[in-house]
């Protein structure tokens, strides 16, 4: 990563752009995370619990049949699906979560879109014995209700955010407005590789777990390193956590795939760095390239994706793509479903609507590389959540009948 | 006039303990209004004026500066209809305004160029809550340039040498956080917020505001004498919502 001389820059991006009452509360921050960073212990202790609350390493699938299909390169996927709470948002959670209990904090709060990044809090509060609050945009809240129930059951509170446009960054803000009320006994537990520093290093480096995985596991069955590596982009913590594993190999090409939403061209979508509608600004603790109006005002994203919608990201991905490091694509609500269900019938793999988005570019390029060539999918989570979402999409007449039923019993 | 001596001069009237600086979100619930407001803010007896513009991510922001800032921006307030209802605001009044809003706000306009406006409307100081001096090379440059005064903020959790330090960015007065939170809630101002008024005093020579959960003239009386500037923010917005414009004048007179 090229880390300029400035503290928690990645090139012109990112830095801590925070509130003076929490300027203490990320010295503290600070002083634990590289305390943690130098110590190889600590990283011992998180790879040992991924290996064992978890289901770490995740195993590297060859998917054969989607290979035979598009009769170009080998298509290997990346099961972050198989952690525990199904998705790649544990590896982060559990990370903090261990040096919230070096820092001494007893209640930690979240952020979440889709509702994974809430509920692997919650389940690590449950596990830690922390007081948990997670905020929720209210329209999450309606369309990721599997989660909620979940994180409530795993004995956390679920704030519905009702400001803003509803989603992710009105979730982060009222985290915010929690956190410099309690930041005494409480730890934000960002969910991604963005906000103040050290945020983004922080979760990419928990995160690059994956690629650090990856690149053993395709060695190994491969006997070489991908041609192309795939993931979608909402933060960027996925993303960020497989690509570090092939970051300095100049020889892979890292695409990085964001919400295309309604098209590129709609104004209804969740695209920054794919499309042309993001500016550089400042918000939420830190600058990066965001969709804004020419007021510096956020503008309303969209996407069939809770996890990819949202208006800035990491800026350490924002660094990467200046410097053409990564390159970024985007993929419409549309081909996200049709990926979907290939991906179902095809592998018997039931990706998320977030990780989908990868698969849809990966398919959309497959078939021009050479059967020599590998790529990676980093399927980031599975779909299970997303029932409700996938089976309106589908219009499956089943489903309707099945809601239908329940309803009535519930005398609705 | 410097913003500080203006503030010094203003402390000098016998009749005046602790000045009043209220605060008001531009655009809501429209500039219509705010300008009637400010008409009364003053005639009340107000010393100084903080206009927010508006900004979709008001981090640092209780619900109800929260939703104004949010329903001024959804009713369609630009920056530019603020910064020119700031110019003919500062052009009738004769007391200090100063600008509050995030720093995107600055940098999405172009920093330079803000503060060129700014200078031109005649504003004295700005406020940004989100910008901390690690930040703002550029910022606190321009602010000696252009003989804008950025104030700075000091929070309950600011150790002595912190503040010792954002004092030496600081000029015209300090904005004391009365306590841990975002704007709108009621405060204690008991024996802790005390011993942290001394704190503040003891680490600055800026003369010192104290904001957030100021709402009755008894919490404006327990300022006197440790505060010079007592600040009224989410009580006004209240006001108006609950009892209109016309209240609003008699309220200010009735705090002092
Ligand atoms: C399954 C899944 N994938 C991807 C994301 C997007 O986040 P990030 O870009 O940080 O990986 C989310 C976020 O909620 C998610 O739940």
């Amino acid at each position: 990563m090229n880390q300029t001389t400035k503290r928690g820059y990645y090139g012109e991006w990112g830095g801590a752009f925070i509130p003076e009452v929490l300027y203490e509360t990320f010295r503290e921050l600070n002083d634990a995370f590289a305390a943690a960073k130098a110590d190889p212990a600590f990283w011992q202790e998180y790879v040992s619990l991924m290996g064992t609350y978890s289901c770490r390493p995740t195993p590297l699938t060859h998917a054969q049949n989607l290979s035979r299909h598009f009769g170009g390169g080998q298509i290997f996927i990346k099961r972050e699906d198989l952690n525990h709470t199904g998705a790649h948002k544990a590896n982060n959670v559990m990370g903090q979560g261990l040096l919230v209990k070096k820092m001494g904090k007893k209640r930690v709060i979240a952020e979440t879109g889709a509702g994974q990044h809430g509920v692997a809090t919650a389940t690590m509060a449950a596990k830690f014995g922390f007081a948990c609050t997670i905020y929720m945009g209210e329209e999450d809240v309606a369309r990721q209700r599997p989660n909620v129930f979940w994180m409530e059951k795993l004995g956390a509170t679920v704030v519905p955010v009702t400001s803003g446009s509803k989603t992710l960054k009105d979730a982060i803000n009222e985290a915010f407005r929690d956190w410099v009320t309690r930041m005494d006994d409480t730890h934000y537990v960002m969910g991604t590789v963005c906000g103040p520093h050290p945020f983004p290093e922080m979760v990419a480096w928990f995160q690059s777990i994956i690629g650090k995985e990856a690149r053993v596991q395709i060695i190994d069955q491969f006997g070489r390193l991908p041609s192309r590596v795939y993931a979608c982009v909402g933060g960027g913590s996925n993303a960020m956590g497989v690509f570090q594993g092939f970051l300095d190999d100049a020889g892979v090409e890292l695409i990085g795939v964001e919400a295309g939403g309604k098209g590129l061209d709609s104004g209804r979508h969740a695209a920054r760095l794919a499309g042309r509608d993001a500016s550089a600004g400042v918000a939420q603790g830190y600058k990066t390239m965001f969709l804004q109006n020419s007021d510096g005002q956020m503008t309303d994203t969209h996407s069939v994706a809770a996890g990819l919608d949202y208006v800035g990201v990491s800026p350490i991905l924002t660094d990467l793509w200046q410097q053409g490091r990564v390159r970024f694509a985007a993929a419409t609500d549309r081909e996200v479903m049709a990926a979907l269900d290939m991906t179902m019938k095809n592998e018997g793999i039931i990706p998320a609507l977030e990780s989908s988005h990868a698969f849809v570019q990966a398919f959309k390029e497959a078939g021009e590389m050479g059967s020599d060539e590998a790529i990676i999918i980093n399927m980031s989570g599975r779909g299970d959540k997303d029932i409700f979402t996938i089976a309106h999409a589908f219009d499956d007449p089943s489903w309707k009948e099945f809601i239908r039923k329940k309803g009535k019993e519930y005398g609705a | 006039m410097e913003l500080n001596s203006q503030i010094k001069a203003a402390l000098a009237d016998p009749e005046k303990k602790i000045l009043l600086m209220t605060h008001i979100v531009l655009g809501y619930p429209s500039l219509a209004i705010n300008r009637q407001v400010i008409e009364q803010m003053v005639s009340g007896g107000v010393d100084l004026i903080e206009m927010q513009i508006p900004f979709s991510e008001p981090m640092a922001d209780g619900p109800v500066i929260v939703k104004a800032n949010q329903d001024a921006i959804d009713n369609g307030v630009t920056v530019r209809q603020c910064l020119d209802f700031a110019k003919e605001i500062s052009a009738t009044y004769p007391i200090p305004f100063l600008f509050m809003t995030y720093y995107n706000i600055l940098f999405k306009f172009g920093v330079e160029k803000f503060f060129q406006e700014a200078r031109e409307i005649g504003i004295k100081g700005f406020i940004i809550p989100d910008l901390p001096p690690e930040e703002g090379e550029e910022f606190f440059a321009l602010t000696r340039q252009y003989g804008i005064d950025p104030v700075m903020i000091f929070a309950p959790t600011s150790t002595p040498e912190r503040m010792q330090e954002l004092s030496r960015f600081g000029r015209g007065f300090i904005y004391c956080v009365a306590r841990k939170g975002v704007t709108g809630k009621q405060t204690d101002f008991d024996e802790e917020f005390n011993s942290y008024m001394q704190r503040c005093r003891a680490n600055t020579d800026l003369p010192l505001a104290v904001g957030f959960g100021i709402s009755r003239k008894d919490d404006v009386d327990s300022l006197i004498g440790r505060a010079d500037i007592a600040v009224i923010g989410t009580r006004t917005i209240k006001l108006v919502e609950e009892q209109g414009v016309d209240a609003v004048g008699p309220f200010i007179a009735g705090l002092r």
